[in-house]
């Protein structure tokens, strides 16, 4: 599965959208409905899911989906 | 002049079935909800049976979303509470404020606690789910009817163990006659089939062994009861202002007449001698609700099939009503159908009860063969039967000592 497709799949199962909202440009709090917890939740479905540990500063990069993937992307997980 | 209150919706979700209706089908005609344990793994367990729900998808009633963030507990709460709302019609009829929610249960999210609890210590604190803390406390479930149903009054939770939603039923009718609320759902929710719910109960000592024959096991003031069964599920009321209800054309099944709360104040588990606390209860319902005892149609025992209670509830009843009384007045235990159902318990008996005013039916103690010495009220052995039932007595009984017992009675104006 690509990185996209698993990113995409952690956001559905987190947030409860439907796929086509989850574009690369879609960002967490205004078009995907994600409250502070809601993020954080998130951000520990990342963590567990490509065992990483995302400090707070990181984490508040993270703000579309797209950044998400480019970060994961940058740590090389992209296989 | 004193307001009254009557039932005016009924919602309830436990092992005997999903809606009121189909409980009620179930304990009339006797037909066990009880099972060998499947949530979770028996075989450590001394007590291998439960009432537990049939198939249940919270996706049949929440989004993916909510289903993840709210326990079992809260989960048939809400359940619960949507049916006895849909069933009252009350929507449209009253402002968000003067709708309240009294919610209680024993435990509240403990298959929550255990989940995250077992996280923490296998991968880390910083692993718990963020949303622990509002999944778990014992209040959550009243918070989330609130959400749910749009309801801004009055909201919170009582908790007395076995007695808990009797007490969030007595306290909600209270509230309605203080004018503070028009309406309120009521009621309780439990999920305790866990590791340590179960687990725990087995070390009492409190629970039935008979796991060769589950739909047996629970069989109050039958001379072979070995315990309670464990049972879980969601038991929710509307109780309404009774001119609210009038003016509206609501279908009035019950008047929830009165009430009468006490302590034991003797042992945190063992009834008081002879019944003594759930005696006083019983006297101050009938006294409350101005029930002559000499005319009782009914009385919905807590009758949880344990050595203790149901001999301490018998001698009771005798000492409420006079042993003349007592002997002509039909006690039965539902707990024979869907086993103890703890924090959910009272909701559920009050709806069986007020059912049983409606129809004219009294439920049987579906499972009692052999009366124990010293049990020889009519307990209904094991058939429904047909009778006019005006005023009825429903007894809730806790860990701790707490008694409820509401009073019920038919509605004709």
């Amino acid at each position: 599965m690509s990185l996209e497709s698993r990113v995409t799949e952690i956001i559905i199962d987190k947030l409860g959208v439907k796929p086509e909202q989850v574009t690369m440009e879609a960002q967490f709090d205004t078009d995907l409905g994600a409250d502070s917890i809601d993020q954080y939740e998130l951000i520990m479905g990342f963590e567990d899911a490509f065992g990483l540990r995302i400090d707070e500063e990181e984490a508040s990069t993270l703000t579309t989906v797209g950044k998400v993937v480019e970060y994961l992307k940058a740590k090389d997980l992209d296989n | 002049m004193n307001k009254r209150v009557v039932i005016t919706g009924t919602g309830l979700i436990g092992p005997a079935g999903k809606t009121s209706a189909e409980n009620w089908d179930n304990v009339l005609e006797g037909r066990s909800g009880v099972r060998r344990m499947s949530l979770i793994d028996p075989t450590d367990f001394t007590s291998q049976v439960a009432g537990e729900v049939k198939d249940f998808d919270p996706l049949d009633y929440l989004d993916p979303k909510l289903a993840k963030r709210t326990d079992r507990y809260t989960q048939f709460a809400m359940v619960a509470a949507r049916e006895a709302y849909e069933d009252s019609g009350i929507k449209g009829t009253l402002t968000d404020e003067r709708l309240g929610v009294i919610i209680g249960s024993g435990i509240g999210g403990i298959t929550t606690l255990e989940r995250e609890h077992k996280v923490a210590l296998e991968r880390g604190v910083r692993r718990i789910n963020p949303f622990f803390c509002p999944m778990m406390i014992s209040n959550i479930a009243a918070g989330r009817v609130g959400i749910d149903l749009g309801a801004k009054g009055l909201n919170f939770s009582t908790v007395t163990a076995c007695a808990s939603s009797g007490h969030a039923l007595a306290v909600a009718a209270d509230m309605i006659r203080l004018g503070r609320a028009d309406a309120v759902l009521a009621g309780g929710s439990e999920a305790p089939i866990t590791l340590t719910g179960v687990g725990g109960f087995c070390q009492l000592k409190a629970l039935s062994t008979r796991n060769d024959d589950p739909e047996t096991a629970s069989r109050p003031f039958d001379r072979d009861r070995d315990g309670f069964v464990i049972a879980e599920g969601g038991a929710v009321l509307v109780l309404e202002e009774l001119e609210h209800a009038l003016n509206r054309g609501a279908n009035i099944l019950a008047e929830l007449a009165g009430s009468g709360m006490t302590c034991d104040a003797f042992h945190i588990t063992a009834p008081a001698e002879n019944g003594e606390g759930s005696a006083r209860a019983m006297k101050l319902a009938m006294e409350n609700a101005g029930f002559d005892p000499s005319g009782v149609d009914y009385i919905n025992a807590h009758g949880t099939s344990t050595q203790l209670n149901d001999i301490n509830e018998t001698i009771a009843i005798k000492t409420a009503l006079g042993v003349d009384n007592a002997m002509n007045t039909p006690v039965s235990s539902t707990k024979s159908v869907t086993g103890h159902m703890l924090g959910a318990a009272g909701a559920a008996e009050a709806i069986f009860t007020s059912f049983a005013i409606r129809d004219g039916i009294l439920p049987p103690t579906a499972t009692l063969q052999n009366p124990e010495d010293g049990c020889d009220l009519d307990y209904v052995p094991r058939e429904a039967r047909k009778k006019d039932i005006v005023t009825a007595l429903s007894n809730s009984l806790g860990f701790g000592g707490h008694n409820v017992t509401l009073a019920l009675k038919k509605y004709s104006g």
